[in-house]
């Protein structure tokens, strides 16, 4: 939060100081004003890099976020043209504010779970039912934080398929070593070679530094998605300025540039 | 407050400044009236004050007993006491030999020495966790050879440990510091006159006439270690019953349960406080 507020502040006063100096060419770019969930950071910045590229005659102005910090910004009247949030529930709730009207809302991309485990391997875990064996050192997010209660859910769920034993989850959960306040923490841990194994979003085990960890692939059936939802919002003076960039997300070159940051695109 | 508690190496007892006053005609401050200097005392005493009282206001006393028989609070309240105390007591048996060295007058490398017993109180938490993962974890410096012997040090009790002396031990050290340079050099030169050796000088003079920085200095170090949380989510990580110290449960639950986080945080409040007040009565006893 601090972070974000200091780099809120560091991009206040570059943009103050940037506008009198600006050379005011002729036709000064229309500005969009996108407002991400933070977890989009890398991705949304080389997306909105390629769409500025292609049409000029547009600036997107990111803010990185909480989904929920967002969602509470446009709520209170925040001048904002689009909103994408991480979760259903954040994106409901500026929609029942009617701040977004539920037609617009779209499903864009998922983020699936993936077990991280360090270069080494020093767990040997190849298949997810290793996760289970005794004397592991598992690392998970608490269940406070969304991709800890998406951990915990993909833990019950594969308890009740065939494959795993009735008891995966309890097992899984008696390894746990640490249970981490955020998603980053956990795949540093995993990192640095003190877990055994953690369980992460796909895009952050992509976004480690090449060589540093092996993933093991949670399938479908029992994997708990986190969803990615993408709309104008209502209130918006750029109506058709904002639909022409969720245009360019939902294009296959702008889900091309989200999938190589190893989201699931849905379209 | 710091100033007080953690003064500068001095030949004297420290006499704290700031708090309280030298004694006075009754009523005058110097320079002015005692009532302007107390209106404008108010804000900052204020500003510590409210937020504190605060948390008091928000849980009823009933809600606190009843949220204190939950038992991730009392798992919480349990593993913050013993490794406080554990860490307390590494502190004073490692800490005294090196206040000593460092309250002698003069020796190689003094200054360095001195600011690197002093470093981890001006250290982010979080840089001490990080160098200490770094250093002790199952891949670090000293800790990949321990693994080897099948020593694995994050993730434990020991863990927690290692960050609260990491992090509290320079309180104690500073303190004892202060307390040993402040024995007369008169009092040393008759004892060594009288034939007393090595073990004697320590027993008989520096630590009972240091006896009050000892207890002050130790104090301050357990509520530090009672406090500590950057360090230790980082090293020993944060399993409920094993290694979650009241800090951390405080800040993983207050998202949830807010509840759970104002009971811990009216104890923690209230030690803070208690052990705060004991040490002021230690070193100024009137």
């Amino acid at each position: 939060m601090k972070r974000i507020l200091l780099l809120f502040l560091v991009l206040a006063c570059c943009l103050a100081a940037c506008q009198p100096k600006g050379e005011a060419p002729p036709a000064r770019p229309q500005e969009i004003s996108v407002s991400a969930a933070a977890s989009l950071t890398e991705s949304f910045t080389e997306l909105v890099r390629q769409f500025e590229v292609l049409h000029p005659e547009y600036k997107v102005v990111l803010n990185f976020a909480g989904s929920q910090a967002l969602a509470e910004q446009i709520n209170n009247g925040a001048p904002v043209d689009v909103f994408v949030s991480a979760s259903q529930k954040t994106m409901q709730s500026v929609v029942d504010a009617n701040h977004i009207s539920p037609d617009a809302v779209q499903l864009f991309l998922s983020n699936v779970l993936v077990v991280a485990v360090p270069a080494n391997n020093p767990g040997q875990i190849t298949q997810l039912t290793d996760l289970a064996r005794p004397g592991l050192k598992l690392v998970i997010a608490a269940s406070e934080v969304p991709v800890g209660m998406y951990t915990k859910e993909f833990l019950l769920k594969a308890s009740g398929t065939a494959g795993y034993p009735s008891t995966y989850s309890e097992d899984v959960l008696a390894n746990v070593v640490s249970y981490e306040d955020n998603v980053k923490s956990v795949i540093t841990k995993v990192l640095l070679g003190e877990a055994d194994a953690g369980i992460v979003y796909s895009t952050d085990a992509a976004s480690s530094p090449a060589g540093t960890v092996q993933t093991v692939a949670i399938p479908a059936e029992v994997n708990v998605p986190a969803s990615y939802f993408i709309a104008p919002v209502t209130g918006s003076k750029f109506q058709a300025e904002a639909r022409t960039f969720i245009e360019y997300v939902l294009s296959d070159s702008g889900q091309a540039i989200l999938s190589s940051y190893g989201f699931l695109t849905v379209r | 407050m710091t100033d007080n508690l953690l003064p500068q190496p001095s030949k004297r007892l420290p006499v704290p400044s700031g708090s309280g006053s030298p004694p006075r005609p009754s009523g005058e401050i110097a320079g002015g009236s005692d009532r302007l200097w107390r209106l404008a005392a108010m804000p900052m005493l204020l500003f510590f004050v409210i937020p504190i009282i605060a948390i008091f206001f928000r849980i009823s006393p009933l809600d606190w007993l009843h949220t204190l028989q939950e038992r991730s609070v009392l798992q919480a309240i349990r593993i913050s006491l013993m490794s406080s105390v554990v860490s307390l007591v590494v502190i004073v048996i490692a800490g005294t030999p090196l206040a000593f060295l460092i309250s002698r007058p003069r020796f190689r490398f003094k200054i360095v020495i001195d600011t690197i017993g002093d470093l981890p109180t001006v250290l982010p938490p979080s840089v001490a966790g990080v160098a200490l993962l770094i250093t002790l974890g199952r891949q670090g410096m000293i800790g990949q050879w321990l693994s080897l012997l099948g020593v694995q040090i994050p993730f434990t009790l020991a863990a927690v440990i290692i960050a609260q002396i990491f992090i509290a031990a320079p309180f104690f050290v500073r303190s004892a510091t202060v307390g040993f340079a402040s024995v007369e050099d008169d009092i040393l030169q008759a004892a060594q006159l009288d034939g007393a050796n090595r073990w004697q000088m320590m027993r008989y003079i520096f630590l009972p006439l240091s006896q009050s920085a000892l207890i002050s200095g130790a104090v301050m170090s357990w509520s530090r270690a009672l406090g500590e949380f950057g360090a230790t989510i980082l090293f020993a990580g944060n399993l409920p019953g094993r290694t979650q110290t009241m800090p951390m449960a405080i800040y993983l639950g207050f998202e949830v349960n807010l509840e759970m986080a104002l009971t811990l945080s009216v104890i923690l409040v209230s030690i803070s406080f208690i052990a705060l007040l004991v040490v002021k009565r230690i070193i100024r006893p009137n």
